[in-house]
């Protein structure tokens, strides 16, 4: 049986501070190096990640088309990273 | 005009932010418990599992083990604690200035200036309710009422993740009926009291004479009667509000058993060290102390005395409470616990008067020593310098900073 289960994993972030003071993610580094561009932000507000224990500003972001949860916890950021274990 | 005071209360709080934390732990019944080692083996909190289980607060963990075998114990983390805490009180901020804490996991809300602009009270509780679920992942209850007492124990009725509203018209039909244990001031020491004389539901106080709480249980009884009767007019405190310091204290449950005076003597000049540095902090100066000790069978004494200069000097206060302990102290068993308090504080522009016999001169070179160690102390870390005799066979943990908030009160 294929159980869903994910882990929270901090990344490098290339972001953009704008003149009005808004913070944009526009790149981040996963674990192996790779480096995912973001396509558009769609959203930003205050949230919690349920699904592994984090609080901060959360933005709605699109990576390669599809819509991805990035979280800015104090000074760091995170992502819920999807495991997949198989029992 | 009708006042509405929401009263906030997060669900297990210690227990729901580590469950947040840590999502695995969600399935089990889990409970928070200081450190065993240390001797703070007890049940700080616990999740909706654990309580179903039995599991109560402030229970020993092999106690809590016993009731629950599954129960897994997660040590406090107070700094997370405190950064929710932060996080939940910028939220009610939104809403009102006014805003008093009663613990860490607990606030009154008074928002009976936002009402028009943001619905009634029932929908702000809403609001911060989902709000909070959604933006810090833990539950909050809320009472909505037209006091600090009843909104209080609206937050209680329905649990977690509720509202429960109290309003002035159909008080007595909500609250009358409730047993009268659930009301804040009613402990288990006055509830005792109380079914003595057969009162035993809130609708009983409020329907007993005054005078009769007046005379048995003094101004705190009538205090009750008023409550019970939605007559607690007591103002919810603004943000600002600074509470005035009364004393200052720092007390320790030691590592082990302390077996004689010369280890008492040590834990008390250690905690002493952080006193001094707190009178310091707070601009004050002590004029008595006080001191609290719990033996190994925890039975407690305290005694308390004045001392002959104001003083912000932690090795003056501690020779002072170490003399009030030799005196008073009969050693009929070790100590468990130590706790030191400096009293009766004063501004720092009071002055003493002082006696032809006292060596000024060498008070004020001492004071001017106990300056420069706090300021090597500002520059260099708290653990830079300290005197000799604390740098061997200490029984306190090295980390003994007090990082909890405590409730303040009750309204008044």
């Amino acid at each position: 049986m294929n159980e869903r289960e994910y882990r929270k994993v901090y990344v490098d972030v290339y972001a953009v501070m704008r003149k009005d003071g808004t913070l944009l993610p526009r790149s981040f580094v996963w674990e192996d190096g790779e480096k995912y561009k973001i396509d558009r932000v769609l959203h930003i507000t205050p949230a919690a990640s349920l699904k592994v224990g984090g609080r901060g500003i959360r933005y709605t972001v699109m990576i390669g088309g599809k819509q991805r949860y990035m979280f800015r916890e104090e000074d760091r950021w995170f992502v819920e990273a999807e495991i997949i274990s198989i029992k | 005009m009708d006042r509405t005071i929401l009263h906030c209360d997060m669900n297990n709080f210690y227990a729901s932010v580590e469950c947040f934390l840590d999502p695995k732990l969600k399935p089990f019944p889990i409970a928070v418990c200081g450190s065993a080692e240390e001797r703070h083996g007890i049940v700080l909190a616990k999740n909706y599992k654990a309580k179903g289980c039995g599991v109560t607060t402030g229970e020993a963990i092999w106690e809590a083990k016993q009731k629950c075998p599954d129960l897994v114990v997660v040590p406090p983390h107070y700094e997370e604690y405190m950064k929710f805490a932060k996080a939940a009180r910028k939220i009610y901020k939104e809403y009102t200035d006014q805003v008093e804490a009663f613990g860490m996991d607990e606030c009154w809300l008074d928002v009976t200036g936002s009402v028009r602009l943001k619905g009634s009270g029932e929908k702000i509780a809403n609001e911060i309710r989902e709000r909070i679920k959604f933006e810090l992942g833990i539950t909050v209850s809320a009472g909505v009422s037209f006091n600090k007492v009843f909104s209080k124990l609206g937050s209680d009725m329905k649990k977690p993740d509720a509202v429960t509203c109290i309003p002035k018209e159909h008080f007595k039909e909500i609250v009358w009926d409730l047993p009268a244990s659930e009301m804040i001031g009613v402990g288990r020491a006055t509830e005792r009291k109380l079914s003595y004389y057969g009162i035993r539901t809130i609708g009983d106080i409020a329907n007993w004479p005054v005078d009769f709480f007046k005379h048995k249980l003094g101004k705190c009884g009538v205090d009750l009667w008023r409550f019970a009767n939605g007559l607690d007019h007591s103002i919810v405190a603004s943000v600002d509000t600074q509470v005035p310091v009364k004393s200052v204290g720092h007390g320790i449950t030691t590592m082990q058993d302390l077996e004689n005076s010369a280890e008492v003597w040590k834990v008390m000049l250690a905690l002493c060290q952080d006193i001094g540095h707190k009178l310091y902090t707070y601009k004050k100066k002590a004029t008595g102390i006080a001191i609290y000790i719990r033996d190994n069978k925890l039975s407690v004494k305290q005694w308390q005395c004045g001392i002959e200069f104001s003083t912000q000097s932690p090795s003056y206060i501690a020779r002072e409470a170490f003399e009030l302990f030799r005196q008073r102290y009969e050693w009929q068993n070790p100590i468990r616990s130590v706790t030191v308090r400096a009293i009766n504080l004063v501004d720092m522009s009071y002055t003493d008067q002082f006696n032809i016999f006292c060596d000024s001169e060498a008070l004020e070179k001492r004071e001017k020593l106990e300056r420069i160690v706090e300021d090597i102390r500002r520059r260099f870390g708290k653990d830079i310098i300290c005197n000799g005799c604390l740098l061997d066979g200490l029984k306190i943990p090295l980390d003994c900073e007090t990082k909890v908030i405590m409730p303040t009160g009750v309204p008044k």
